[in-house]
């Protein structure tokens, strides 16, 4: 340990794909010394970030991200401008190239950006100073939703390695499932991923070849340690690729009966929004096995992690 | 022992005396009414802080709850580094409203990790009074802070260090000066 300076080697968090697992272990570390912050019973705030511009960049709805994203720069002191596609002048056909100028022209450290284009990032890495944060592209990556799902699941079992963590439902609409894919590979996790044929696409093999498959929700429940519930996205479509929601229900929805073939020590996951009643029961989001409202309250910490390791300019610089 | 370790002017035996002696000196300052906690700035504060806590307890009976501050997040050229240095966490498992609270370091020199440590302590509460307590000063202030209670002064040659060694984290105990 002394002596030995561990620096975060990357610029930009774009995905969790360029990461080592020595990255993931210093964001997960680090998250837990900010949870301290948040716990606080007083002042939840450090001047971590005090001299610094984070710019929002959503181009994209999302409450839940966006507000954790504000909570995390809030509580490092950093300057804050939320910018929405909606009031910008996108509307008027200025090009992701132009806004990211004009933003640079107000020397901003760090940008939290989401977008539907999964190049949209790279793209203005290449023409920023700033730091850049991916909250969410499209189908591609939403690697914040991954380190805090890691984070809850480290701080439930004190490990991800050697966890059996089935992923279930809406497979192909999903960037939490790519990232979290990532991730959990990377930390040693053994993945299924659940769900009816047309929403599994059989070729994410090819990427993560540890990766299990599976269309029978019940045969795989009872060797989970976890299971990570996905949003039915019906408003990005996946109702294109189901017969129906009550079929989709009777065969991959988590609900009590289900949840009684698990292990007693299961734990259940969801990003949310979630459907009650569709993906999920009540009784099952609400019950004893539920982390999902631990998974909200660790995004704060693990977001302040990743701005603060971002925040300071870099040495020898990794993309 | 490396080529360009100079002198060491505590020895094993030596800072065994010294705690002891920073124990005593403490219990003779504060009022018995005083409910006193120590706070040991990481890294090498903390073992100093629970070494301290031992005696303070033997001595008194008092409780002497020992808590560990990190103050990478409270640094003032925090912004100014390349790359963000690993904060390791605060724990306070206690209040610090009308304690008086006994700030505990390695070494003291510019000032600056113990104004740090002071911004940090009053964001977990407001203490009665606060003492600052370290095993040596080597001098080169560049802040008006002056510690309380002080194992050793030592005298630092240009471009040489104090390192103050402990068996929990280097394996011995001691205090050197050393070629930076």
């Amino acid at each position: 340990m002394p002596g030995i300076r561990y620096l975060f080697p990357h610029k930009h968090l774009l995905g969790i794909q360029p990461l080592s697992p020595q990255d993931i272990t210093a964001l997960l570390d680090q998250a837990a010394a900010f949870e301290e912050v948040c716990e606080r019973p007083d002042i939840k705030i450090v001047p971590a970030l005090r001299k610094k511009l984070v710019v929002n960049l959503f181009f994209e709805n999302s409450t839940r991200t966006r507000n954790s994203f504000e909570i995390a720069e809030k509580r490092l002191s950093a300057e804050i401008i939320n910018f929405d596609a909606d009031t910008s002048s996108l509307n008027k056909g200025e090009t992701l190239v132009d806004t990211a100028m004009n933003l640079e022209a107000m020397h901003p450290d760090l940008i939290v950006m989401r977008h539907s284009a999964p190049g949209a990032h790279q793209l203005l890495a290449r023409h920023m100073k700033a730091s850049i944060v991916n909250a969410g592209d499209g189908a591609h990556e939403h690697p914040t939703q991954a380190l805090l799902d890691a984070y809850t699941l480290r701080k439930r079992f004190g490990k991800l390695e050697g966890l059996r963590v089935a992923i279930v439902g809406d497979i192909r609409n999903s960037r939490v499932v790519r990232s979290n894919l990532w991730l959990l590979t990377k930390m040693g996790a053994k993945v299924t991923l659940v769900g009816p044929p047309t929403l599994v696409p059989q070729d994410l093999k090819a990427t993560w070849p540890g990766i299990e498959i599976s269309y029978d929700f019940d045969a795989v429940i009872p060797q989970q340690d976890a299971i990570m519930m996905l949003r039915a996205q019906f408003e990005r479509g996946t109702g294109a690729y189901i017969p129906g929601q009550g079929e989709y229900s009777r065969f991959f929805q988590l609900n009590a009966e289900r949840l009684r073939r698990a292990k007693p020590t299961v734990a259940v996951l969801h990003p949310g929004p979630i459907n009650r009643g569709l993906e999920i029961t009540s009784e099952v989001a609400d019950g004893p096995h539920n982390l999902i409202l631990d998974q909200v309250t660790n995004g704060v910490p693990v977001r302040m992690a990743v701005l603060y390791l971002l925040s300071n300019q870099h040495g020898e610089q990794v993309p | 022992m490396p080529a360009d370790q100079g002198p060491c002017p505590m020895d094993p035996g030596q800072m065994e005396a010294t705690l002891q002696r920073l124990a005593q000196d403490l219990l003779a300052h504060v009022q018995p009414q005083e409910e006193v906690v120590l706070l040991g700035i990481r890294s090498r504060g903390l073992p100093l802080a629970e070494r301290l806590a031992t005696r303070l307890r033997a001595s008194s009976g008092a409780r002497v709850p020992v808590g560990a501050l990190d103050i990478t997040l409270y640094r003032d050229d925090l912004t100014e580094m390349v790359g963000s240095p690993i904060v390791r966490p605060t724990e306070i498992p206690f209040t610090l409203k009308d304690r008086t609270v006994v700030l505990v370091d390695d070494v003291l020199y510019t000032g600056r990790t113990v104004r740090a440590a002071l911004d940090a302590l009053l964001d977990h509460g407001r203490p009665h009074r606060v003492l600052l307590l370290v095993m040596a000063d080597r001098g080169g202030r560049e802040l008006p802070i002056q510690a309380d209670f002080v194992g050793l002064k030592v005298e630092v040659p240009k471009g040489h260090r104090v390192a103050v060694r402990l068996t929990e984290i280097d394996g011995v105990d001691g205090v050197c000066v050393e070629a930076c």
